[in-house]
């Protein structure tokens, strides 16, 4: 999710302040005859909307029904919603787009409400994936704006209780995506909520309170939506991950992929249940995914081990040097130098692991040796830093001996005086 | 008292009493508790000679480089506590100081001067001089310390 | 020990003058110890002491470095242990002087239960080593916290809900412990006063009145000694039984300062108050076998809450071992009490048992 919104609620503010003051005296001379008779409706067809409206963004805008759906608020009873006067009733699912677009492609017209807010929506969605079923096959089972921004009880990406909240976005495309009977007629799988809920994304956004980690419209976009493609599956991950998407792309992978159709980063990570990247992933062993094409004979499955095997060795010697001197430490040493020095250690093991994506073991083993004389320098260190026991020991045995000798001198001197 | 009647009975009877003489025992007793007396002293006074680095560094550190030696445009790399730290000499001339530890993977960040801010060679993070991620994986800012300068020292710290 | 010499002896005759040197030596030349088998529990209240004193001294060291507050509690004692020098020495000493002290305050009392050296007309001094001892756990639950790592403040959280269950007054009284609705900083600084200020000057206090009663009595020969025709003989206190109290004293200082060396005390992480508890979480050794028994309470006995009757069964026990002297009227009568014997048998195999249960058990069950 690129963040806008703490600009655009600033905006916001301002602009609901300015409409705020400009509604409050055009309501003075009228009262909303739409909601006064809607809200008290039992039918929830009629009442309901009128009801949940007032949560909606555009209600604290100051936009009433009238503003959609045309008609003279003004009026009380049936003449309110004359056609004649623009009154539209329910939109079928083909108007809608060009419903909301009225206000929302119009740039004069957002910019009183938040200019920031961008007005090439219904545009995009005329090329993604629904838009074009709509529009071609008249496929009225696609999402149209009112699928994932509920219509009259639309709220900001930024409110938490919002569908298109970073927290809810996956449920709200997974309302239709994970349903099996919905999608029964496209044959794609219905199962991406559920991997997407496994991966390290998913994980980030919740556990680890960061909004930012990608969720759905991230890689697929959102009014736009569509599958991102296989030739350029790395641009969309490259957007993050860019040190590893150039990586790639200069490696010889990024050709053969092309060639034989593999989808780039996708190939080894997978799409919806992206892992986090573990050691085991490198390699011809368990849980690794270079065996998927290459062997141990071959120079591809030589390669893989050759790299798996470096980074093992960075991370036994960091693992090792850490571990000597949190000894030192707890035994009260002075070595915070010495850990200090020993994240550059850390700082090569994750560059290390970057340079994987160029499959050249070499442009590896150059992070890697930069990484094991760090750590050699901090386990040095660390050594030392035990040897001081050795003077503790040495002044232990100096201490100990004077105190035994005390004690030999009081025992005859006892022995003297009971004589 | 057993009568022993052989010369070296006798001598081994004066080097027991020679051992169990006053004097003796006086001497070993007043050299070690005399011993004693200083292990004790000595270290109970060393602790009490004030150490090199005056203050717990846990909520400040003073730099070991001077302002002067921090060009506009540059930053340093400082040890805080045992993590890292980075000083930044803006264009202007302000000094800022933060985390050197991005908050990605720990990797240490560097001050770009050509794109006048810190950055992280990792994987492509770019933070502006008040912490805030701009660009890339970080998922969140770089903690920004407090720098103040007395004189020719600088004392950057932690927290309100 | 009078000198013999010229201004040596000045000097004493004008000490002698001023202080009563004389008196005070006839005084001490007055002294003895009764010699028998039981002897050497004898010299249990001295060691106690002399690590007393050795907690005096290391503690008013380590106020030179500390500060008493959440954020730099914790940092100090780090800076303490890394950039002072000797710093590890002293608090390592500190450490261990404070557990060996409690250890030997346990066997003394013990010992002294064991030989109703209590009875008339030595009450008094039992209720004042009854009065020190819960000083000393005092002493050991608040310093606990000082170092403000991750271990001691989870203990001390679940150490103060203890009196949370107190029936009416518990939720003031919890407020009261911890200078708050929490374990924070307010608590640390609670603690803090309790532990260098409150706690010495009461133990001072209380050791004066303990140590006078001991002179005032001299030491209790013991039941089965006595009706065995009394003590063989006696020591002079001063210097005899003095100069192998020293011996003890010097022991018990090797002793420290190889543990301090080997051992050295730890501090771990820094607490984080919003952190969940880590698993494993344990108190001193000498706190461990309530703190396991409470954990092995049902959580209701009866009507009861669980944890409620065992606090209020450990402060009976604790009661009943204070007012020991006043129940126990056979043994001032010179009769022997076998039930008090089988009690303390029994007290010492259960916190043996629930120590032993509270290292080895998973921490998960």
């Amino acid at each position: 999710m690129q963040w806008t919104w703490n600009r655009g609620l600033i905006l916001v503010v301002v602009a609901v302040t300015w409409t705020g003051a400009v509604r409050a005296q055009e309501q003075e001379a009228e009262v909303d005859n739409c909601r006064v008779c809607h809200s008290v409706l039992d039918d929830e067809r009629l009442g309901g909307p009128a009801r949940a409206f007032t949560g909606d963004i555009h209600a604290a805008r100051g936009l009433g029904c009238a503003d959609c759906h045309g008609g003279d608020r003004t009026l009380a009873g049936f003449e309110g919603m004359d056609p004649a006067k623009g009154f539209v009733g329910r939109p079928g699912k083909l108007q809608v787009a060009t419903f909301c677009g009225r206000c929302h492609s119009d740039a004069a017209f957002m910019r009183q409400f938040n200019p920031s807010l961008r007005v090439d929506q219904v545009a995009e969605y005329s090329t993604s994936v629904h838009g074009r079923r709509l529009a071609e096959l008249g496929d009225t089972a696609v999402a149209v704006c009112t699928s994932c921004h509920p219509a009259h009880a639309i709220k900001p990406p930024s409110d938490a209780a919002s569908s298109v909240h970073p927290l809810n976005v996956a449920e709200t495309c997974g309302a239709c995506h994970a349903d099996a009977e919905h999608m029964a007629g496209y044959q794609i799988p219905t199962n991406q909520l559920e991997r997407y809920r496994r991966s390290v994304h998913w994980a980030m956004m919740t556990d680890g309170g960061d909004l930012s980690a990608p969720t759905c419209n991230d890689c697929h976009g959102n009014h736009g939506a569509a599958p991102p493609g296989f030739s350029w599956v790395g641009n969309v991950c490259g957007q993050c991950h860019s040190v590893i998407a150039d990586h790639f792309a200069q490696s010889r992978h990024a050709k053969t992929f092309a060639l034989l159709g593999n989808p780039g980063c996708a190939t080894c990570h997978g799409n919806h249940e992206i892992l986090r990247a573990r050691p085991e992933l490198l390699g011809l062993g368990e849980g690794a995914v270079c065996g998927q094409c290459h062997v141990a004979q071959d120079a591809g499955g030589t390669t893989a081990t050759t790299m798996r095997g470096r980074l093992d060795s960075l991370r036994a010697a960091y693992g090792g040097a850490d571990s000597l001197l949190l000894r030192a430490e707890h035994a009260g040493m002075e070595v915070s130098q010495a850990r200090f020095e020993l994240q550059g250690a850390l700082n090569a093991l994750v560059q290390a692991r970057a340079a994987v994506h160029t499959f050249n073991p070499a442009r590896v083993a150059a992070y890697v040796d930069e990484g094991l004389d760090v750590t050699a320098a901090a386990h040095q260190k660390g050594v030392e830093a035990l040897g001081d026991l050795r003077f503790r020991r040495t002044g232990l045995g100096v201490s100990v001996t004077i105190i035994l000798a005390l004690i030999v001198g009081l025992v005859i001197k006892i022995r003297q005086a009971e004589r | 008292m057993e009568q022993s009647g052989s010369a070296s009975g006798q001598s081994r009877r004066r080097f027991i009493d020679w051992l169990m003489s006053r004097t003796l025992t006086t001497w070993l007793l007043s050299t070690s508790a005399g011993g004693l007396l200083l292990a004790v002293v000595y270290p109970a006074g060393r602790y009490l000679v004030p150490p090199a680095a005056g203050e717990s560094a846990a909520t400040s550190v003073t730099l070991p480089f001077t302002p002067d030696e921090v060009a506009p445009n540059e930053g340093k790399i400082f040890k805080f506590g045992s993590r890292p730290g980075i000083l930044v000499r803006t264009t202007t001339g302000e000094l800022r100081a933060m985390s050197a530890a991005c908050t990605h993977l720990g990797c240490i960040v560097q001050y770009r001067p050509d794109i006048h801010h810190v950055w992280c060679a990792c994987h492509n993070g770019h933070f502006d001089l008040n912490g805030r991620v701009l660009q890339g994986p970080p998922p969140e800012p770089l903690e920004v310390y407090t720098v103040n300068v007395r004189e020719d020292q600088i004392v950057v710290s932690r927290g309100s | 020990m009078v000198a013999e010499r010229g201004w040596l002896k000045e000097l004493y005759e004008w000490l002698d003058d001023r202080l009563g040197l004389a008196a005070m030596g006839a005084l001490a030349k007055k002294k003895d110890v009764p010699v028998h088998r039981h002897t050497i529990w004898y010299y249990l209240g001295g060691m106690t002491l002399f690590l007393f004193v050795v907690q005096i001294a290391t503690g008013i060291l380590l106020l030179f470095y500390y500060r008493p507050s959440s954020d730099e509690a914790y940092e100090s004692v780090q800076f303490l242990m890394a950039e002072v020098e000797f710093g590890w020495l002293v608090r390592s000493i500190h450490h261990w002087a404070a557990n060996l002290m409690i250890f030997t305050l346990f066997i003394h009392m013990f010992s002294v239960l064991w030989l109703r050296a209590y009875r008339a007309p030595r009450e008094v001094t039992w209720f004042s080593g009854a009065g020190l001892l819960g000083l000393a756990l005092a002493f050991g639950f608040t310093g606990y916290l000082l170092p403000w790592n991750e271990l001691s403040y989870f203990a001390t959280r679940v150490g103060t809900e203890i009196v949370g269950v107190v029936p009416l007054a518990g939720e003031f009284l919890l407020r009261v412990a911890r200078g708050g609705e929490d374990v924070t900083g307010a608590t640390l600084t609670r603690f803090y006063a309790f532990h260098i200020a409150v706690l010495p000057a009461t133990s001072v206090a209380l050791l004066g009145v303990h140590l006078f009663m001991v002179q005032k009595h001299g030491m209790s020969v013991p039941l089965d000694v006595e009706r065995q025709g009394g003590a063989g003989g006696t020591m002079p206190f001063f210097p005899n039984f003095l100069l192998r109290d020293l011996v003890g004293w010097l022991t018990a200082l090797a002793v420290l300062a190889a543990l301090a060396a080997f051992f050295p005390a730890e501090l771990g992480v820094k607490a984080d108050q919003f952190a969940p508890a880590p698993v494993g979480i344990k108190p001193e050794w000498y706190f461990m076998f309530m703190f396991q028994t409470l954990k092995y309470l049902p959580a209701h006995i009866l009507v009861l809450e669980g944890e409620l009757v065992g606090i209020f069964a450990f402060a009976v026990a604790g009661l009943l071992l204070v007012i020991v002297p006043v129940l126990d009227k056979r043994s001032d009568r010179g009769e022997g009490t076998p039930l008090i014997t089988w009690l303390v048998i029994a007290a010492i195999i259960y916190i043996i048992i629930l120590t032993y249960l509270g290292y080895t058990a998973s921490p998960t069950t």
